[in-house]
């Protein structure tokens, strides 16, 4: 473990020092960051207001509390994998990770960390200043603020296991943007452009049947207090047992996908 | 645990040996690997046939090779591009599974890729980046430093070493995209080298450098191998690098074994002839009654003999013409290898096995 642990602090070291190379390219990220919730607040915000300030339990500054805790959970658990993992295979970069006596995925799960505790500096005041300028209200009870975090941290790891085992698909096709574009297709099932509760059927439904809400929804809706104890307890089990399934199957992809990619020509 | 003690005490599960049998650091039996190539015509009417059957075409790049490499021996691996040197490096550093056959590194099977194996080996591509291209040098070593469990004090007496070596000096403080490629190499091969491995796969180390370069990192591993009795396997297209470093010699082609064995007697295998340079004082007329000429130029004749007629040449030609100077040499090595690359059946080319084998 110890070993882990002076890795861990090493790759955060340094990716820390590369992300302060690229100053311009956070920049650039926060808007991409801010626009998208914003854009949704307004326009859920719009439809409270033109149905008597309730759209089924939403109001306009509950609208605004959901899409401002939504914008920094999705900005905690987001990973780019999908993208990078292909460059990886494809122009041998693994190769090197791979003659390392270390799993590669510790170097992304540090460079995550690193990553996300620098731009949460920069994210915090935003989500502060959107805070000021919408109102939302929150009816948070004290314990779900304790169930928040443990929600969040399954939240991160499910969504970097699913999507680093999805990444993997690099290892046997060569339309790896084609299963990212329908990927991200069917991530709106994580309620991140619409609570889930104001879905219809049939969406409410396979909403609730994929893991996609376990990784965004769950804590978003815990942390402005609109799920109760009972349900707490139900998605935390959820979130672990999401998880549990998605190591298994990333730890089986990965076996394969390793010995194909050194069949073919690492 | 880092095993840092005699080179003869082993870490491994496979094989029972008789006590005091040194065993080879790497054994490689029949290890063959095939490739299935895509293959398709150029055109759109090709193209469009491949979207509903793809042909494919089995391209065998490494064919039933056996070696087997000792403990603290250099060995240099050289045929021309394509003939399957890198794959075989790759099989042994655990990147490539084998369509058949076997290997152990250490003891161990490369391509289940144990930690233990791969904290002692080390793979150096001429065009591979591990260094972390936006900070320094420094930074990306204390990763590896942390990856391999160097111990800090160890970790700051090989860098010291290392740094001397290759001539490192400031460079290590400066982010990789400042380097030259020169310096990004020398700290590439330093970067490689910090967990002290004592198996070093080497391929084309000295790619792209200026011929200074070249020197100094041929003359740095011959320096590193005898320091820490690493065994090296080292792959190369510049002639000089495998004739500095390595005393055996394994010629690859087209997947197969042509020759392993000593420097010295690939030319006395593959290179029948000897070359006799006459710098002659008056004309000579006719070279050509005296062997094959190679060139003629204003008081100068080369020609080359077969070796058994080398001293009745020579006494024919210092009785027909003033010499002034007479010189006999083997043929350049790089011509003896295009030789060997170009006619690819060789009579004699049987490679018998070596001697490990008899043991394993």
């Amino acid at each position: 473990m110890s070993t882990l642990r002076g890795v861990y602090l090493a790759q955060l070291r340094i990716s820390l020092a590369e992300q302060f190379q690229y100053r311009g390219a956070i920049l650039i990220w926060l808007l991409g960051l801010v626009i998208q919730p914003v854009i949704y607040l307004t326009i859920w915000s719009t439809v409270a207001e033109s149905s008597g300030d309730n759209v089924d339990g939403y109001t306009a500054r509950s609208f605004a509390a959901y899409f401002i805790v939504a914008m920094l959970v999705n900005h905690a658990t987001h990973t780019s994998i999908m993208w990078e993992f292909e460059s990886r295979v494809r122009h041998g970069a693994l190769s090197a990770l791979l003659l390392r006596p270390i799993h590669p995925i510790h170097r992304d799960i540090a460079t995550g960390l690193a990553f996300k505790g620098l731009t949460m500096l920069v994210a915090l005041p935003i989500a502060g200043l959107l805070a000021l300028a919408f109102h939302p209200v929150v009816t948070t009870p004290s314990w779900a603020v304790l169930v928040f975090v443990p929600a969040l941290l399954l939240a991160m790891a499910l969504r970097f296991t699913v999507e680093w085992t999805l990444a993997m698909a690099a290892f046997w096709t060569t339309s790896v943007t084609a299963i990212n574009r329908l990927y991200f297709a069917v991530f709106i099932f994580s309620g991140y452009i619409a609570p889930i509760d104001l879905l219809r059927e049939p969406a409410k439904t396979i909403a609730e049947v994929l893991p996609f809400r376990w990784m965004l929804a769950f804590p978003v809706e815990l942390a402005i207090g609109r799920v109760s104890a009972t349900e707490a307890l139900i998605g935390i089990t959820a979130q672990a047992a999401w998880l549990a399934a998605a190591v298994i199957a990333l730890r089986a992809v990965w076996s394969r996908g390793i010995q194909r990619y050194s069949a073919v020509g690492a | 645990m880092r095993h840092r003690g005699p080179l003869v005490s082993a870490v491994t599960p496979f094989r029972i040996l008789p006590l005091g049998t040194p065993r080879p650091a790497i054994v490689v039996q029949n290890l063959t690997k095939t490739f299935d190539v895509p293959e398709r015509e150029a055109g759109l009417r090709a193209a469009l046939r491949g979207v509903f059957k793809r042909r494919t075409r089995e391209v065998i790049a490494v064919s039933s090779v056996s070696f087997a490499i000792e403990r603290g021996e250099i060995v240099g691996f050289l045929g021309p591009n394509g003939a399957g040197k890198t794959t075989t490096l790759k099989m042994l550093a655990g990147l490539l599974y084998p369509t058949s056959g076997e290997a152990t590194v250490l003891g161990y099977i490369p391509w289940q890729r144990n930690a233990e194996f791969l904290r002692q080996m080390t793979l150096v591509m001429g065009q591979r980046n591990q260094l972390v291209w936006d900070i320094p040098v420094a930074d990306s070593y204390e990763l590896n430093r942390a990856i391999y469990r160097v111990p800090e004090h160890e970790y700051r007496e090989t860098l010291d070493e290392l740094s001397d070596l290759l001539d490192l000096g400031p460079l290590i403080i400066k982010p990789v995209r400042n380097l030259s490629l020169g310096e990004r190499m020398r700290c590439e091969i330093a970067g490689a080298l910090l967990h002290r491995p004592r198996i070093l796969f080497l391929d084309e180390p000295t790619l792209g450098l200026d011929v200074t370069a070249q020197r100094r990192i041929r003359s740095f591993f011959r320096e590193y191998a005898d320091r820490y009795q690493a065994t090296v396997l080292l792959t190369s297209h510049y002639m000089a690098d495998v004739e500095a470093l390595a005393k055996r010699i394994v010629v690859i082609h087209r997947g197969l074994i042509l020759y392993d064995g000593a420097l010295a007697g690939l030319i006395e295998r593959f290179a029948p002839l000897k070359t006799i340079t006459v710098d002659v004082s008056s004309p000579l007329l006719d070279p050509g009654r005296y062997g094959e000429v190679v060139s003629v130029e204003e008081g100068r004749v080369t020609i080359q003999v077969a070796k058994p007629d080398v001293a009745a040449v020579t006494n024919r030609l210092l009785a027909d013409v003033s010499v002034t100077d007479l010189t006999i040499s083997d043929p350049p090595i790089d011509e003896i290898i295009d030789r060997v690359f170009q006619h690819e059946t060789i009579p004699d080319a049987e490679v018998e096995v070596p001697p490990a084998f008899a043991r394993t």
